[in-house]
């Protein structure tokens, strides 16, 4: 990629809902190829930045499902601020792992984990104001935004996200050969 | 100690929240209770989120454990998958064979200098190349890549070795699926070994290096090292039957904070017999503390600062070299400073490739048995020392082979008590009776960050909250309530 002065750097956010963080370390698994990216591009909002509230932005990536408020309103502000939302991994597509729970009696589940658990003292339910409300399922983040790109696998490889990435801003329709399409 | 934990009386103090708490893994906030002439009078780390897998894993049949439990965390995910996979052995009463051991064991010491690298260099370097409030937009590694070039390329490519070593003996970088219960399914290819071998000898200068990197931070400013975020706390890491470090496997080892040892070699089976665990509504992670003491004295910190100066030695010789500078420095006391995390760390990568290095001229990677036989039980703990420190996992599993009970202490629930205190400590000292900035308040995620923390793991607990819905008046009174559990 070259490194022009004339051109405005792309500018991209990150972030990551319910997630196990997993698809930020595949981002970093691009390695020394993340030096070039840095070259063309400029990061906003991200887990690897201090920026806390992402602003204008051409493409946002995002790990992890929706499970809380807080999730829905991190997620509504990339939508309005990024042009291309991209779901990164099987979390922010179908749920994930986490999903696992929408089957489960969660308040018994709560009973279990916080108070009848062995090696427990002062059980309770935590349930302070600054705790953001739960949903009482994991939901993908197409059913809370409209999203333009997936990106499949837990976690997709950072040579995934590296094409994907070089693809769309060199101006090309991402595509992912079928080596770099995992679901695992 | 605890004083900001809850403030007396909430009324007129003015509300300031750190959301998210940036460049740590998963998801925290801090809030902070301030009074009309801004002065702290509560101040808590809250982890706000969860996911369940404690409950969601019963059920499963047992194998499917060592890969699921990844998901709890992607920066170490090799932890959990072989946390699991020893409480498993302890299941099907395997005795493990040397070749799966050592393989484990590469794939571990791996994970440890990957995650190393990327705390300390993508995460908390520019904090302390560019000062606590330098300008916002340069604080990351890209900023550094920009002013420190080879700091940054070393840093990438120190992590990038760890995750290879990672690939080789898992099959991928991120969620692999090298180790099952009882054992391991592959062997290290002659082709892979090679290829790592090439490269170690410069992974271990690299750390070297960056031992040195944090070194010359202190000594350019020991008055900002050694006071910031300095409090006595309890040690708790594994340690060897002879007492020297090992971050795979051992038993457990207790400190006081005058460097004591206060319980020792407690067998991992037994953890239960010394930890317990209490909750407070503000968090969704628990506050473990050694039974004997209590919950009010007997919390403790774990990670590379506790397990530095909890174990005897250091089995490999430039790392024990480096152990014994850093315990010299506290000049018969035990280093206590909240940065101290970082030079201890660095410590222990430096250790991590120089176990890699010997690992890979052995020959029992390549060849022999994978599997061991034993006889089933229907209980098993792992425990090991993950990169944040000491992580246990515990589970029962039925005749039907479906696990029954999950219990999980990961590194961050260990230091919760101590981080909590950490983000107290420096709000006393460096926000009190100030006007808040940004730059301020980036002390106490600096604070935070120290800790290696591991936010997503420490969110694993559970799945759904009761309704609760509030309705309160401006001063914060709750007015009505209305709970759905």
């Amino acid at each position: 990629m070259s490194d022009s002065i004339l051109m405005p750097r792309v500018r991209v956010a990150t972030t990551s809902l319910a997630g196990c963080f997993g698809c930020h370390m595949s981002f970093l698994d691009m390695d020394e190829r993340l030096l070039d990216l840095a070259k063309v591009v400029e990061f906003d909002r991200s887990p690897l930045t201090d920026i806390k509230h992402c602003g204008p932005c051409d493409i946002g990536l995002i790990e992890g499902g929706v499970c809380n408020a807080e999730n829905v309103h991190v997620l509504r502000e990339f939508r309005r601020n990024c042009k291309t939302l991209v779901a990164v991994g099987a979390c922010a597509i179908n749920g994930g792992l986490p999903a696992q729970r929408n089957h489960l009696d969660l308040g018994d589940c709560l009973q279990q984990v916080y108070v009848k658990r062995d090696g427990v003292e002062d059980g309770g339910v935590p349930d302070d104001p600054e705790l953001p409300l739960l949903l009482d399922r994991v939901h993908p983040i197409h059913e809370v935004v409209r999203v333009d790109y997936f990106i499949p696998g837990c976690p997709p490889s950072g040579d995934a996200i590296w094409t994907f990435l070089t693809d769309l801003i060199g101006g090309r329709t991402p595509r992912l050969s079928h080596p770099l399409l995992h679901f695992d | 100690m605890d004083s900001l934990e809850t403030a007396a009386d909430r009324e007129g103090l003015r509300r300031v929240v750190i959301d998210p708490v940036s460049r740590v893994e998963g998801h925290g906030k801090v809030t902070l209770l301030l009074d009309e002439e801004d002065h702290v009078r509560e101040a808590r780390l809250h982890i706000v989120e969860f996911r369940g897998f404690e409950v969601f894993i019963q059920g499963r049949p047992y194998w499917e454990v060592p890969v699921m439990v990844q998901r709890l965390c992607g920066i170490c995910p090799v932890s959990h998958h072989l946390a699991a996979s020893k409480a498993m052995d302890r299941v099907l009463g395997t005795r493990i064979t040397r070749s799966a051991e050592k393989l484990r064991r590469l794939m571990h010491y791996g994970q440890i200098l990957q995650s190393h690298a990327l705390h300390f260099f993508h995460l908390s370097s520019p904090d302390l190349l560019f000062g606590f409030d330098s300008e916002v937009g340069k604080r990351n590694i890209v900023g550094v890549a920009a002013a420190h070039p080879e700091v940054a390329r070393q840093g990438v490519l120190l992590r990038k070795f760890g995750q290879e070593v990672i690939r080789v003996t898992a099959g991928k970088r991120i969620h692999g699926t090298g180790s099952v219960p009882g054992g391991m399914n592959r062997h290290l290819a002659v082709e892979d070994r090679d290829a790592l071998r090439a490269d170690i000898d410069r992974m271990v200068e690299w750390s070297r290096a960056a031992v040195a990197l944090v070194k010359r931070l202190h000594r350019a400013d020991p008055a900002l090292y050694d006071e910031f975020g300095r409090f006595p706390a309890n040690l708790m890491s594994l340690v060897r039957p002879d007492g020297g470090m090992d971050l795979y496997h051992g038993a457990l080892r207790f400190r006081d904070a005058s460097g004591k040892v206060l319980i020792d070699q407690v067998p991992d089976q037994a953890y239960r017999s010394v930890i317990r665990e209490q909750v407070k509504p503000w968090s969704y992670m628990k506050f473990p503390y050694l039974e004997q003491l209590g919950p009010e004295a007997g919390w403790y910190q774990v990670g590379p600062l506790a397990r530095v100066q909890n174990c005897d030695f250091i089995p490999t010789p430039l790392a024990e070299s480096e152990r014994r500078e850093f315990v010299d420095y506290g000049q018969g006391e035990p280093v206590r400073a909240t940065l101290a995390y970082h030079w201890a760390r660095m410590i222990e990568m430096l250790h991590a490739a120089e176990v890699i290095r010997d690992l890979l001229g052995d020959g029992d990677l390549l060849e022999g048995p994978l599997m061991g036989d034993g006889k089933r039980g229907n209980e098993g703990v792992g425990i090991i020392e993950a990169p944040r420190g000491t992580l246990i996992h515990h589970y029962q599993v039925g005749d039907d082979d479906l696990v029954t009970m999950c219990n999980l202490i990961v590194s961050t629930t260990h230091n919760n008590q101590a981080m909590n205190t950490a983000v107290r400590e420096v709000a006393r000292r460096y926000l009190d009776g100030r006007k808040l900035t940004e730059g301020l308040l980036n002390h106490i995620e600096v604070a935070i960050r120290a800790y290696d923390p591991c936010l997503s793991c420490a969110t694993h607990a559970l799945g759904k909250m009761p309704l609760v819905l509030e309705l309160a008046a401006a001063n914060g009174e709750v007015l009505d309530r209305v709970v759905r559990d």
